[in-house]
């Protein structure tokens, strides 16, 4: 297990940050961590790099416990915190080469180099941090949490208060890091989510709500398949609620009808069926997934 | 922490900090040591290096904290606390760094003075006639006093992430033990409390060493002293940003 985490607490005050929350996440895993303002996303970063202790509970990166042996965990753990804090009046190269002394790095001229390479950063690795642009510096961020080549990378809020081009760019690079290596990202942007991650762990309050597939999650909590059927011609409503499963039909303007069943049921063969039988062309069929946002709305609002 | 102790070292010497700091100092001193006529030694007319040790402490009281005021409230403000915490260093190896940094930074300062050192033992007559002795241990002395003043700087800078606090209070301390212990053991208490008072300020080791003395008790008392807030700091650390 690349980050196990059980029963992990953290408490300020009297108020529980997180409460109790417990997963694990496999060797080469993209990890969408989801959840609105405040709900406890970074405090479980902070202790998972070794930045805060916990209250209670444990976490662990690689099989090294944060608590018992930090520097391991450290070692192992590549950091984006929040707002990518950063030496504004260091040279990229010189900071990079900085961040690599303080791994050790057997050849950190290479490495930097290669780090600059993979993050785009060719054209200004010789200017100041602060003369650079938010999305350059983004990519600054993502470099030294790069440079050791760390096994678990964990990003917070990466894409926050960036333009869509250098979102995609930054999102490009993340999918390309997450092919080898275990990642963890926090956000709340949910198309981020779609992009990225095929798990998601939504949290709200500081306990988890959701852990699942983003399919999983998807199909939504309500367990139904919706299908919406647009036909050249009217049909009995009747015959629609006989299918196999159908627990409601609503009929929309203009011969579309929205056809809800219990989950398991493919009405999409049924219902071409039908139309065949009935002398009805098919002009639009869609089976629609709840989206993301309205998973994310429906468990985190309360 | 070896790459710690370069950064930090790089980030004085390319900002304004340093050569203000060095430059200020190294004015201030020669002022004092050649031109005022109250303290010259050309007016004084004895070869030796007094005016420079009396001066440099109250000097680097403010100097000092000036150095050190950002290193910490400037890392939590912007953040780079966090990743700094977050790199396989220990606590220690983080305060150690910025800790020697300062240290040769004072260094870097009192390194030019060797020359009024040169200039007082060739102006000495017959040349040479001066205390060596005497001023190597003022050296000495004062380079534990402003390593004193550093650990105090960089304690004051863990506090807050403000630097104009962290600056007010690392006068505030320095001030306290270089100075005030010394004046409150002049106050009418009993015999004991008197010798503790005048045991914990840092002049009367300070002086002690300007005789040329180097005793190890006042070693030891400099050493303590420094152990001491680099611990607090380190217990900050541990503490506040988390």
């Amino acid at each position: 297990m690349s980050v196990r985490i059980e029963s992990l607490t953290k408490t300020y005050g009297v108020q529980n940050a997180i409460d109790h929350i417990s997963f694990s996440i496999g060797h080469g895993e993209v990890v969408g961590l989801l959840g609105p303002n405040g709900a406890g996303k970074s405090t479980t970063m902070k202790i998972l790099t070794c930045f805060m202790p916990q209250s209670s509970g444990e976490a662990e990166v690689c099989n090294f416990n944060t608590r018992t042996s930090p520097l391991e965990v450290r070692r192992r753990v590549g950091y984006l915190p929040e707002h990518n804090p950063l030496y504004g009046d260091m040279y990229v190269k010189e900071y990079l080469l900085h961040v690599a002394g303080m791994y050790k790095l057997a050849n950190p001229e290479a490495r930097v180099k290669q780090m600059v390479e993979l993050t785009g950063l060719g054209p200004e690795q010789h200017k100041r941090i602060e003369q650079l642009s938010k999305g350059y510096r983004q990519r600054v961020g993502l470099a030294q949490a790069l440079v050791h080549d760390p096994e678990v990378l964990i990003l917070d809020e990466p894409t926050s208060g960036l333009d869509p081009n250098q979102l995609v760019d930054i999102r490009n690079l993340i999918r390309e890091i997450g092919q080898q290596k275990t990642v963890i990202l926090s956000t709340h942007i949910m198309q981020e989510v779609e992009a990225l991650c095929p798990r998601i762990i939504i949290i709200n309050k500081g306990k988890i709500v959701a852990d699942g597939s983003r399919e999983s999650l998807q199909r939504g909590k309500k367990g139904q398949e919706l299908v919406e059927v647009e036909l050249d011609g009217a049909i009995d409503v009747a015959l629609l609620r006989g299918l196999n499963g159908v627990l409601r039909v609503e009929v929309l303007s203009g011969n579309r009808y929205k056809v809800e069943a219990q989950a398991g049921n493919d009405l999409r063969k049924a219902i071409f069926d039908l139309a065949v039988k009935q002398n009805r062309a098919i002009l639009s069929l869609n089976v629609q997934q709840s989206s993301l946002e309205d998973v994310f709305r429906q468990l985190t609002r309360s | 922490m070896y790459s710690l102790f370069l950064k930090e070292i790089r980030s004085f010497l390319s900002s304004p900090i340093a050569y203000v700091v060095i430059g200020v100092f190294l004015l201030v001193t020669s002022l004092f040591i050649w031109v005022f006529p109250d303290y010259s030694i050309l007016e004084f007319n004895f070869a030796n290096m007094d005016p420079l040790f009396v001066m440099a402490p109250w000097i680097f009281l403010f100097l000092i904290p000036a150095v050190t005021m950002r290193s910490f409230a400037e890392e939590r403000k912007s953040g780079t606390i966090e990743l700094l915490l977050t790199r396989p260093l220990t606590d220690f190896q983080i305060v150690g760094a910025k800790y020697l940094a300062g240290l040769v930074l004072v260094f870097l300062s009192l390194l030019p003075t060797f020359l009024y050192a040169v200039t007082v033992y060739r102006l000495a007559d017959p040349i040479g006639n001066v205390d060596t002795g005497a001023m190597l241990g003022s050296y000495i002395g004062l380079f534990c006093l402003a390593s004193a003043f550093v650990a105090i700087g960089l304690f004051s800078s863990s506090l807050t992430d403000n630097q104009i606090v962290s600056f007010v209070t690392a006068v505030f301390f320095s001030f306290f033990f270089y100075a005030a212990f010394d004046s409150l053991s002049l106050m009418q208490l009993p015999q004991q409390v008197l010798l503790v008072l005048e045991y914990l300020g840092i002049a009367r080791h300070y002086e002690g060493m300007s005789q040329g003395v180097i005793d190890s008790r006042d070693v030891l008392y400099f050493v303590s002293l420094n152990a001491f807030f680099l611990t607090l700091t380190r217990y900050v650390l541990q503490n506040r940003y988390r």
